[in-house]
C-alpha cells in the first residue's frame, strides 16, 4: 500500500504559522525509517502538484504519524485549514531516510536542524535515544516564538538553541552551536536538515565524516523518481552529466555526495 | 472483458486507449511499484536522446492554476542505456512500447530512429520536435514546415516502425505543420506538447525556474489541445494520439470526439499514481452512459462526421 485517505486525527497551531497534523490508516503500517516524507494531496482542486512534507512522528501502536509544517503558500494554507475527522489524500513514505543502523550506545550524536527543517529529526532523536546513543541537538530558529518542540527535544537529549535575534539560545545560527558542541567532544554521527545555508555549514565541517547526513529539499512533481523534476549534482562528476533525484534517491544524502 | 476499450493504429494494437504521456511516467519502472503496467494500452518512455542528458538546472517545475510548468530538459541516460537496460525491462508486461525521441540536430535523430526500433517492444516511436525547453533542436523542428517535412522524411527512411511525430501548440497555424508532416510520409502525430509559460516568484522577483520559461500542462491547456486536435484531425487522416490536461473518462472520449484515436495521460500521475488504471476502469461505465458502443465504432463516427 503505497496511498490513502488518512484521517485526521487532530490539527493545532503550535506556533505563528506553524502546524502540527497528526493523521491516522494503515499506510502508518509502512512508515519505518526517520526522514522519509509523505507527498500529500492539499483539498484543493486546482493545485495538481502534491506537496513533499516530512514524517516528524510515527506511533506504530497508535496507527498514527505526525506531520509540522510551516504554511508558506496556497496549499499549506489550504492544507491547514482541515480539521479533525476530514480526510486527507496521502502517497508514501517516500525517499530513503536516515540511517541509524550503525549507531552504538553512547556513541556522541549530533542533530543539527534550523526553522522548519526540525520536523524529520524529531522521529529521528526518538530512534538515536532507542539505541541509547547520547544525542546533542542543535537547533537555529529565527526567533523565540517559533520554536516548537522545545520540550519534546528536551526530553531526548542535551538541546542547544540560536535565533537569528538573539531572543534565545545565543545569537546568531546553528553554526555558533556547532563550534562549541565540537569542542565538548567530537561526534561520531551527524544529522542535519535545514536551509542550504545550514546544510552547506554541516557539509563544509564534516565533508570527510563517514557517517554525516544531509536531508535536501527540491520541488517536486512525482516524488517517487519518474520524472526527473527534482534532480542534483555530484560532487565526483567531471563529466556533468551524472545525477541523483533527491524524491527517491534521498532526500537524505551522506555529506561528500551531492553538490548543494 | 469485450473490446469496447480496443483501439488499433498504424503499429499499435491497443487493449485500451490509456498511454501515460512521455516524460511522465520515466520507463515505467517507479509506477511498476504502484500497478500492473500491463493494464495500460502503452507506454510513452521518456524522450531518448543519442547521448546522455543531464536537463537544465533546478527548479525545474513549478505550479500554475490548474496546471503545471516543467522545464526538465530532456534529461535521459542516452540510447545505450535505454536499450540495454530501460526497454529490456518492460519486456515482462504485455505491452507495446512507444519510444519517445529527441535531438539537436537531424543526425541524431536519424541515429536514435534507426536503432531504437531494433527493441523487440518498441513498436512505434513518437518524434519529439515540439520540446520548449532545450536550447538546440526540438521545437526549432516543430515549428517550421520545411524543416519539419525534412526531418520526417528523413527518418522515415530509416525506421522499421510507425512514426509519430508530436506537434507543439506554439504555433500560429498548426496546419502547414501537420500538412508537411502528412507529405513527408509520418504514420501519425501526437498532440499536444507543453505550452510556453513563466511564473515568477514574489519573494525573489525573478523566474521560479531555473530556465526561466517551462512548458504549460494539465487542465489549463485541455481546451487548447481540443480546439488543436479538431482542427488538425479536418485537415488529415493521420491517427491523432491525444494529449493535454486528460484527468477523467470524460476528457478522455472529449478528445476522441475531437478526433483523437488514443490519449495520452501526463501530469495528472503526479496528482494520482493510479490515475491510468482509475480511467481504464471508469472509461465503460462512461460509454455505456453516453451511448458510445464502443471507441472504434466512436472513431468511426467522428471520422465520417467530419467538415
Ligand atoms: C523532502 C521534503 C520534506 C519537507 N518537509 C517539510 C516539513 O516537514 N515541514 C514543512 O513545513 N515543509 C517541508 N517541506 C517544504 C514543503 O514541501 C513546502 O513548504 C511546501 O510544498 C509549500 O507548499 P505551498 O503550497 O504552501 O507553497 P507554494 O509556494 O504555493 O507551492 C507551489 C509549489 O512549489 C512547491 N514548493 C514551494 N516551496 C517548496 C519547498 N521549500 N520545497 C519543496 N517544494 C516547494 C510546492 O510543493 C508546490 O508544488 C519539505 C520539502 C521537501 C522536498
Ligand atoms: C514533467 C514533464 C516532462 C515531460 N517530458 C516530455 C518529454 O520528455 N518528451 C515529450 O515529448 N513530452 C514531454 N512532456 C509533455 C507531455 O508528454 C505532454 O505532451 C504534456 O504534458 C501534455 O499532457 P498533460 O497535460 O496530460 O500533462 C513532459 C511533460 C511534463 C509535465
Ligand atoms: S520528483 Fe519526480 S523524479 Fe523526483
Amino acid at each position: 500500500m503505497k496511498q490513502e485517505m488518512m484521517t485526521i486525527i487532530s490539527q493545532i497551531k503550535i506556533a505563528p504559522k506553524i502546524f502540527e497534523l497528526i493523521l491516522k490508516g494503515k499506510l502508518v503500517k509502512e512508515m519505518k525509517t526517520p526522514g522519509q516524507f509523505l507527498h500529500i494531496k492539499v483539498p484543493q482542486a486546482d493545485l495538481l502538484l502534491r506537496r513533499p512534507i516530512s514524517l516528524a512522528s510515527i506511533d506504530q501502536k497508535k496507527e498514527t504519524c505526525t506531520v509540522i509544517y510551516r504554511v508558506e503558500g496556497v496549499g499549506t494554507e489550504s492544507l491547514s485549514l482541515l480539521k479533525k475527522n476530514d480526510f486527507l489524500d496521502v502517497m508514501g513514505p517516500l525517499g530513503n531516510g536516515f540511517d541509524t543502523a550503525f549507531v552504538k550506545p553512547n556513541d556522541r550524536v549530533f542533530i543539527i536542524g534550523g526553522g522548519i527543517g526540525v520536523p524529520p529529526l524529531y522521529q529521528l532523536s526518538k530512534e538515536l535515544k532507542q539505541r541509547q546513543a547520547k544525542v546533542v541537538h542543535l537547533l537555529g530558529f529565527a526567533k523565540k516564538e517559533v520554536i516548537f518542540y522545545e520540550e519534546e527535544f528536551r526530553a531526548l537529549g542535551e538541546t542547544y538553541y540560536s535565533t537569528d535575534d538573539g531572543s534565545y539560545g545565543i545569537l546568531g545560527h546553528a553554526g555558533n552551536l556547532l563550534v562549541k558542541a565540537r569542542k565538548v567532544g567530537e561526534p561520531s554521527a551527524v544529522y542535519a536538515c535545514g536551509s542550504n545555508g545550514l546544510l552547506k555549514m554541516v557539509e563544509q565541517n564534516f565533508s570527510t565524516h563517514p557517517h554525516a547526513y544531509l536531508s535536501l529539499e527540491a520541488r517536486m512533481a512525482c516524488g517517487m523518481g519518474a520524472c526527473y523534476a527534482c534532480v542534483c549534482h555530484l560532487q565526483k562528476d567531471e563529466t556533468g552529466t551524472k545525477s541523483k533525484k533527491i524524491c527517491d534517491e534521498g532526500p537524505v544524502f551522506p555529506t561528500g555526495e551531492v553538490i548543494l | 472483458m469485450n473490446n469496447q476499450l480496443k483501439v488499433s493504429l498504424p503499429g499499435l494494437e491497443l487493449k485500451n486507449p490509456i498511454i501515460p504521456a512521455s516524460g511522465c511516467f520515466g520507463f515505467g519502472a517507479e509506477y511498476a511499484k504502484y500497478f500492473d503496467l500491463s493494464c495500460l494500452g502503452s507506454i510513452m518512455i521518456k524522450a531518448t536522446t543519442l547521448e546522455p542528458r543531464f536537463g537544465n538546472a533546478t527548479p525545474r517545475v513549478a505550479e500554475t492554476p490548474s496546471g503545471m510548468l516543467n522545464a526538465i530538459g530532456l534529461q535521459n541516460p542516452g540510447l545505450d542505456v535505454v536499450m540495454s537496460e530501460k526497454l529490456p525491462a518492460l519486456e515482462k508486461y504485455d505491452l507495446p512500447i512507444i519510444a519517445n525521441v529527441a535531438g539537436s540536430c537531424e543526425e541524431d535523430y536519424v541515429a536514435v530512429c534507426a536503432k531504437i526500433g531494433d527493441a523487440p517492444n518498441v513498436k512505434a516511436i513518437e518524434l519529439n520536435i515540439s520540446c520548449p525547453n532545450v536550447k538546440h533542436g526540438g521545437i526549432a523542428f516543430g515549428t517550421d514546415p520545411d524543416v519539419a517535412y525534412e526531418l520526417t522524411k528523413a527518418v522515415m527512411k530509416v525506421t522499421k516502425v510507425p512514426i509519430y511525430v508530436k506537434l507543439s501548440p506554439n504555433v500560429t497555424n498548426i496546419v502547414p505543420i501537420a500538412q508537411a508532416i502528412d507529405a513527408g510520409g509520418a504514420d501519425g502525430l501526437t498532440m499536444i506538447n507543453t505550452l510556453l509559460g513563466m511564473r515568477i516568484d514574489l519573494k525573489t522577483r525573478k523566474p521560479i525556474l531555473a530556465n526561466q520559461t517551462g512548458g504549460l500542462s494539465g487542465p489549463a491547456i485541455k481546451p487548447i489541445a481540443i480546439r488543436l486536435i479538431h482542427q488538425v484531425s479536418q485537415i488529415t487522416d493521420l491517427p491523432i494520439i491525444g494529449m493535454g490536461g486528460i484527468y477523467t473518462a470524460d476528457d478522455v472520449l472529449e478528445m476522441f470526439m475531437a478526433g483523437a484515436s488514443a490519449v495520452a495521460v501526463g501530469t495528472a500521475n503526479f496528482t494520482d499514481p493510479y490515475i491510468c488504471p482509475k480511467l481504464i476502469e471508469a472509461l465503460p461505465q462512461r460509454m455505456e452512459e453516453l451511448g458510445i458502443e464502443s471507441l472504434e465504432q466512436l472513431r468511426k463516427e467522428v471520422r465520417e462526421n467530419r467538415r
